[in-house]
């Protein structure tokens, strides 16, 4: 006696309880009494604190002005940050060279455009401008040469010298830190303990005092006459720790991937470097992308410590503009214009690591 | 000894295992293997799990090491000479029980990505090289695919494909169907007999017992480290030899 099934059941819409605004509101919101209570106590929550910030950052503040005395005391001034905006931005940097700033940042958002944005496919010749020519044509256009005034970077400053400090560290620790990982994971006992080295002796030390050694004990070291510029040895200092950092990262993702795929990729005759650069790599990278973007925000933040060694970076000169005897008591417009220019940077990141997950996911999750 | 073997290997032997031994660490995985195999012949593998079956044909291509013995592959003998591995291993493919296939590129890209990057053959040739092994392995309208949208019948098609792009002289296989749903065992099985029609030569570890008897030249029944016992296919299932052959035999053709 056997049961057989011989018309397809027709295919139906969910119910309609789940689905539309309503369906939405009622599954999500004020599915019962404890989630109805969490959904009204978070709303008030967010609206007091918003509201309260809202007012004070734009309902109430003074944005017309060139002094002090323009500010109507009710809310926030933000003629303090307008009237210094020149050096907010460019530090000492001479008035009358800022256009070469301008003209860096115009370059560096094109290169960045075609490299990172999905117009374009082939991305051989936008890399080799990003990665090779603009860091050249940006050193004579920021320090000076081919005609243009000679600018020591002692006058570097504002948000353009966190800017530089950010995407130098970026773009040296990245690369640094992939051939840390894989040193540290190499068959060669030399080449691992170097590496090991490195890295546990940078990740166990302090940010500080790494741009403190950079800084002060460097000098000491070297022969009498020569000295690197100052903002070069943070450079140093900053790239190197973070390339330990990264290191980690990277290793991270290379000890996810399977061990069949680098034997795939051996038994197909591909070589070492082929092996790592084609298959491992790109694999390894990308599963640790949430993870290098962490640590590329971590490091664009922590370029505000370059302020103990005397360099001029945003914070810093934000700072010097407090105790500035005509602006006194514009701390808390300062801080919070500096943690606005910061969260945007970093949420930028954040979004673009997150779009660039999407974009490079293949369908192979499990 | 050795330059005569090295003569005939030239000639009809594809591969040549000699007094071939193997330890991980303390334990002696491999011990005393010795095997030839002739141009175009077909062996099957087979043994309990543990008795060093994929150890040994991952031994061919170096994707272990042997510490004692000969491997000469191709007239070429395996040594810690890298030029000479790569040599090996672009004229010997492999298929294994996971796929292996890479996840981030598309189904024509695996395939593409070592004719392209190992024998340096121009693009174009080289997708279409692939399409026709793809088409071979009757899977061409899954070229742009990701290999993570496929079945794993599909999958190991794939890989299979992947490595004839290569134009291997010998193709191994570690137990290409231990890890397929059981309906999608035929369709690779019938992939890997329509390659053997064609004359490849052929070592599968597989405990497709079916398999064997159509296709094999010879199955090999490897314990514990061991060969233990030789025979073609006819007399191995029929009349074994050794108490162990019989007693894995019995197992395996009880459930099967």
């Amino acid at each position: 006696m056997a049961i057989v099934k011989t018309e397809r059941h027709p295919e139906l819409p969910p119910p309609a309880s789940q689905t539309g605004v309503v369906g939405w509101l009622r599954e999500n919101l004020f599915s019962n009494w404890l989630s109805t209570f969490l959904t009204v106590i978070s709303i008030y929550v967010v609206w007091q604190a918003m509201s309260t910030l809202i007012n004070y950052a734009i309902i109430d503040a003074t944005f017309v002005g060139t002094t002090r005395e323009d500010c109507t005391g009710a809310g926030a001034c933000w003629v303090f940050i307008k009237a210094r905006f020149g050096q907010n931005m460019y530090g000492f940097y001479p008035e009358a060279e800022r256009w070469r700033i301008n003209v860096g940042y115009v370059l560096g958002a094109i290169g960045l455009f075609l490299v990172l944005s999905d117009y374009i496919k082939n991305k051989k010749w936008p890399a080799i401008y990003l990665f090779v020519i603009y860091p050249v044509v940006c050193y004579f256009l920021f320090y000076g040469g081919f005609g243009l005034e000679k600018v020591e970077t002692s006058q570097w400053g504002g948000l353009f010298l966190t800017l530089v400090l950010a995407s130098v560290s970026i773009f040296v620790a990245l690369p640094l830190g992939i051939v840390l990982a894989l040193g540290r994971r190499s068959d060669m006992p030399v080449v691992r303990m170097v590496c090991v080295g490195f890295i546990e002796l940078i990740r166990g030390v302090p940010l500080i005092t790494v741009l403190f050694m950079a800084s002060v004990m460097l000098p000491l070291f070297l022969p009498e006459g020569q000295n690197f510029d100052k903002l070069v040895r943070a450079l140093v200092g900053m790239s190197l720790f973070s390339a330990a950092y990264m290191a980690e990262v990277v290793r991270g993702g290379l000890q996810a991937i399977p061990k069949g795929q680098m034997e795939a990729a051996k038994s197909l005759g591909l070589g070492y470097w082929q092996s790592m650069g084609l298959i491992i790599l790109p694999q390894a990278l990308k599963i640790s992308i949430p993870s290098i973007v962490n640590t590329f925000i971590g490091l664009f933040k922590d370029t505000t410590l370059v302020l103990i060694i005397g360099l001029l970076d945003l914070l810093s000169v934000i700072k010097a503009g407090t105790t500035d005897k005509n602006w006194l008591g514009m701390a808390t417009e300062g801080y919070l214009f500096v943690a606005a220019v910061f969260w945007v940077f970093c949420f930028g990141m954040s979004r673009y690591s997150i779009w660039l997950e999407n974009k490079l996911h293949t369908g192979h999750k499990r | 000894m050795s330059e005569a073997a090295m003569q005939k290997t030239d000639n009809d032997v594809a591969i040549q295992l000699i007094g071939m031994h193997k330890w991980y660490g303390e334990f002696h995985v491999l011990r005393d293997i010795n095997l030839s195999v002739e141009r175009g012949e077909k062996i099957v593998v087979c043994g309990p799990s543990g008795s060093g079956k994929s150890t040994m044909i991952r031994c061919i291509n170096r994707l272990e090491e042997h510490q004692q013995g000969q491997i000469i592959v191709d007239g070429i003998e395996l040594t810690n000479d890298v030029k000479k591995i790569d040599e090996i291993r672009r004229e010997v493919g492999m298929v294994f029980q996971h796929f292996n296939l890479f996840p981030h590129l598309t189904v024509l890209e695996n395939c593409t990505l070592a004719p392209i990057w190992v024998r340096k053959i121009p693009k174009e040739e080289a997708e279409a090289t692939a399409m026709k092994f793809l088409e071979r392995v009757k899977i061409p309208e899954q070229a742009l695919k990701y290999p993570g949208q496929l079945s794993g019948g599909q999958q190991q098609r794939v890989a299979i494909a992947r490595s004839l792009c290569m134009n291997p002289r010998i193709m191994l296989f570690d137990e290409p169907t231990s890890a397929l749903d059981p309906e999608m065992i035929s369709e690779v099985l019938d992939t890997m007999i329509s390659l053997a029609e064609e004359g490849m030569t052929m070592i599968c570890v597989t405990h497709e017992m079916g398999f064997a008897k159509t296709v094999a030249d010879r199955v090999i029944f490897m314990d514990a480290g061991e060969i233990i016992e030789q025979a073609p296919p006819q007399e191995f299932f029929d009349n074994p030899q050794s108490e162990r052959t019989k007693l894995f035999l019995s197992q395996i053709l009880h459930n099967g």
